[in-house]
C-alpha cells in the first residue's frame, strides 16, 4: 500500500515589525529621463514618423530621377506652394470641402433619424439591418452613373453619392453602440423618467459614443474617397470644378508634381480632420469619461 | 388567504437608534397585493414570483431576502416599473404604477449605473434637473448636500470612472436620495463590493437612515446583510418565488453580530429557506 504523504503546517514564531517612518525609505519618485519625456508625446512621435516617410520619399525619388512618374517630396512641396500662392488650388479645395461638408451632414442626419427609429421599436431595428446589410457594401461610385441620371451633372449627384457612403456605415456604427449599452444604465436614465427622443439623446448617445465616434470617422474617409473619386469621373461640378478634377487637369497635362500636390491635398486634410478634429473630440469624450483609452 | 397579519406589526423605526418614536401610519406606502411576474426566454414563460403579497409603511428598512431565482430583483424592477405583473398591482400612495418614474429611485448593483459622461456632481444633479422641478441653482445645491452626507464632496468634479467601486455606490445612493423618492429601491447594491466595503456601506446605509428616516426597498440575498439593514424582512421561497414569512429585524446592527439573538434569528431564517423540504412548499409557518 503506498503510503500517502500528509502536508503539515510547521508552526512558527508570530512576526511584528516596527516600520520607520516612510520618508527613511528614500527615493520614491523619481523624474522620466528628457528622451523618454519627449517620446512619451503622441504628436512627438508621430511627426518623426510623417519626417522619415518624406526622407524615404526624397531619397527614393532623387533615386529614381523621373519626375514625370515620380516627383521627389521637395518637387511636391513646391508645386503645393504654387499651386496654393498663384494656382486654383485654394478655390478647388473650398469647392470639395463645401460639397462634402453637404452630403456628410446630410449623411449624419439621416444616420441619426434611421438610428433614433430603430431604438425605438423592433420594426426599425430590422429595417436598420436589413439596409445597412444591403447597402454598405454597395460602392457609392458604382451609383454615380444612376445618381448623374436622376440629378444631373452636378453637385446634388455628388452630394447623393456622398449621403450614400456616410448614411450606412454611420447608422451601422450608432446602433451597434446603442445594443451595447449596459441594461442598468438603461435603466437608471428610464428611471429619471426619460423616454423618446431625450432618452436617446441624453443617455443612449454618450453612453455609445466611442462607437459612435468610430462611425463618424469611417463615413469621412469615406465620404473623402467617394468625393475625389466622383469628381475624377465628371470633373467639373460646380464653376470652379474640385480637388478630384485639378489632379485630372493636372494629370491629363502630365504635371505629375501637380497631382502629387493634390494628392497631398488631399492626405493633409485628412491627417487635419484625424489629428486634431476627431482626436479633439475624442480626448474631451470619450478619454475623458474613461470610455476609451 | 393571507397568513399574515399586518396589523400585528409592533416594529418601531426607533428600535435601532432613537429619534423620537413617530405615530404609525395606519396606511401603507406601497402595497403589493398578489403580484405574479412572467418573462419570456426564447424557448418558455418564466413565472418569476407567484402571487407576492406585501405592505411596505413609510421609513422601513423592508427587505426582500431569498435565494437566487425567487424573483426577488424582479419584484423590484416591476415596483420600479421596469416590469409590468401578469396578475395582481403594485399601488403607491394608493395610486396603481405605471411605468418607471422619479418617485421610485433605484439603486442598481452594477457600477455603470452612473453616467460615465457626467461629473460625480452632474450625475446627481441629473435627476434633480431632468424632473424639471429645480432650477440648476437649488439642483447644484441639494446634490452637494447628499454629496456632502455620503463624504464624497472631495469627488464631486471627478468622473466615474476614477472612482472606486464603493464610491460609486455611493453616488448612486446620492443621486437616488437627492431626488428624496417615494421609496428607495436598492437592487443587491453592495453585492459587487468586496466585504470590508460591503460592511461600511451597510454601516453607512444605516446612519443616512437614521438621519433622515426616508423608507427603503432593499433586495439582497445575504442573510446576515438583511438582519443587519432591514427593519422587516419578506422572505421568498425558491423559484418560483412565493412569500415565506415576514419577519421582524429592526432590533440588529453590526454591533450585536455574533450574539445569541442575531444568530438564532440567522439560524431561523436559514432553516425556512433551506432546510425544509421543497415538498411542503413553504406553506405554513
Amino acid at each position: 500500500m503506498p503510503s500517502q504523504t500528509v502536508l503539515v503546517s510547521i508552526e512558527r514564531p508570530e512576526i511584528d515589525y516596527q516600520l520607520p517612518p516612510a520618508e527613511t525609505v528614500g527615493e520614491v519618485e523619481r523624474q522620466l529621463s528628457v528622451f523618454e519625456r519627449i517620446t512619451n508625446v503622441d504628436w512627438v512621435r508621430r511627426l518623426s514618423i510623417l519626417i522619415l516617410l518624406a526622407a524615404c520619399w526624397e531619397v527614393y525619388g532623387r533615386h529614381l530621377d523621373n519626375p514625370l512618374l515620380f516627383p521627389t517630396f521637395g518637387d511636391t512641396v513646391a508645386a503645393l506652394w504654387n499651386a496654393t500662392i498663384d494656382g486654383d488650388l485654394l478655390p478647388r479645395v473650398w469647392s470639395s470641402l463645401r460639397v462634402l461638408l453637404m452630403g456628410y451632414g446630410i449623411g449624419l442626419a439621416t444616420a441619426a433619424a434611421l438610428s433614433s427609429f430603430a431604438v425605438s421599436n423592433r420594426f426599425g431595428s430590422d429595417l436598420l439591418s436589413t439596409f445597412t446589410s444591403m447597402f454598405n457594401p454597395l460602392p457609392a461610385i458604382a451609383l454615380l452613373p444612376m445618381s448623374m441620371l436622376w440629378f444631373g451633372l452636378g453637385t446634388p449627384s455628388l452630394v447623393f453619392v456622398i449621403v450614400h457612403s456616410v448614411l450606412w456605415p454611420v447608422a451601422l456604427n450608432t446602433q451597434t453602440g446603442f445594443l451595447a449599452v449596459s441594461e442598468s444604465q438603461r435603466m437608471a436614465g428610464r428611471n429619471c423618467g426619460l423616454s423618446g427622443f431625450s432618452y436617446v439623446w441624453r443617455i443612449l448617445v454618450p453612453a455609445a459614443f466611442p462607437s459612435i465616434l468610430a462611425g463618424l470617422k469611417i463615413g469621412w474617409a469615406f465620404a473623402w474617397r467617394t468625393l475625389i473619386a466622383a469628381e475624377l469621373v465628371f470633373g467639373v461640378a460646380s464653376r470652379t470644378g474640385g480637388l478630384g478634377w485639378f489632379i485630372f487637369e493636372h494629370r491629363n497635362q502630365l504635371e505629375t508634381d501637380y497631382v502629387f500636390a493634390g494628392l497631398m491635398t488631399v492626405i493633409l486634410i485628412g491627417l487635419f480632420v484625424e489629428e486634431v478634429i476627431f482626436r479633439g473630440i475624442q480626448q474631451r469624450t470619450v478619454v475623458r469619461w474613461g470610455l476609451q483609452r | 388567504m393571507h397568513a399574515i397579519k399586518y396589523k400585528e406589526r409592533d416594529m418601531s423605526p426607533s428600535d435601532i437608534a432613537t429619534p423620537a418614536p413617530q405615530p404609525k401610519p395606519d396606511k401603507p406606502l406601497l402595497e403589493a397585493r398578489n403580484v405574479t411576474l412572467q418573462y419570456k426566454t426564447p424557448q418558455s414563460l418564466v413565472t418569476a414570483s407567484h402571487r407576492v403579497s406585501f405592505d411596505v409603511y413609510a421609513g422601513d428598512r423592508f427587505v426582500l431576502l431569498g435565494p437566487s431565482g425567487c424573483g426577488k430583483s424582479s419584484l423590484l424592477k416591476s415596483i420600479g416599473g421596469f416590469v409590468t405583473p401578469v396578475e395582481g398591482s403594485f399601488t403607491l400612495n394608493g395610486a396603481p404604477i405605471h411605468g418607471p418614474g422619479p418617485d421610485r429611485m433605484m439603486v442598481f448593483q452594477e457600477f455603470d449605473q452612473l453616467f460615465a459622461w457626467k461629473t460625480v456632481l452632474e450625475n446627481v444633479m441629473f435627476p434633480l434637473l431632468m424632473s424639471g422641478n429645480f432650477s440648476r441653482k437649488q439642483a447644484r445645491e441639494r446634490a452637494s448636500n447628499y454629496l456632502d452626507r455620503v463624504r464624497l464632496t472631495k469627488f464631486r468634479d471627478s468622473y466615474p470612472h476614477t472612482l472606486s467601486g464603493g464610491m460609486k455606490q455611493r453616488v448612486a445612493i446620492a443621486r437616488a436620495m437627492a431626488m428624496e423618492p417615494a421609496i428607495l429601491l436598492m437592487d443587491e447594491p453592495f453585492a459587487a463590493l468586496d466585504a470590508m466595503t460591503r460592511r461600511r456601506m451597510q454601516d453607512e446605509l444605516l446612519e443616512l437612515w437614521e438621519s433622515t428616516q426616508f423608507t427603503v426597498l432593499f433586495v439582497t440575498h445575504s442573510i446576515e446583510e438583511a438582519i443587519v439593514v432591514g427593519s422587516r424582512i419578506l422572505l421568498l421561497s425558491p423559484h418560483p418565488g412565493r412569500v415565506r414569512a415576514e419577519l421582524n429585524c429592526g432590533r440588529f446592527d453590526h454591533a450585536h453580530e455574533g450574539g445569541d439573538a442575531f444568530a438564532a434569528l440567522q439560524r431561523r431564517i436559514h432553516h425556512m429557506l433551506f432546510t425544509e423540504t421543497a415538498a411542503n412548499g413553504g406553506s405554513h409557518a
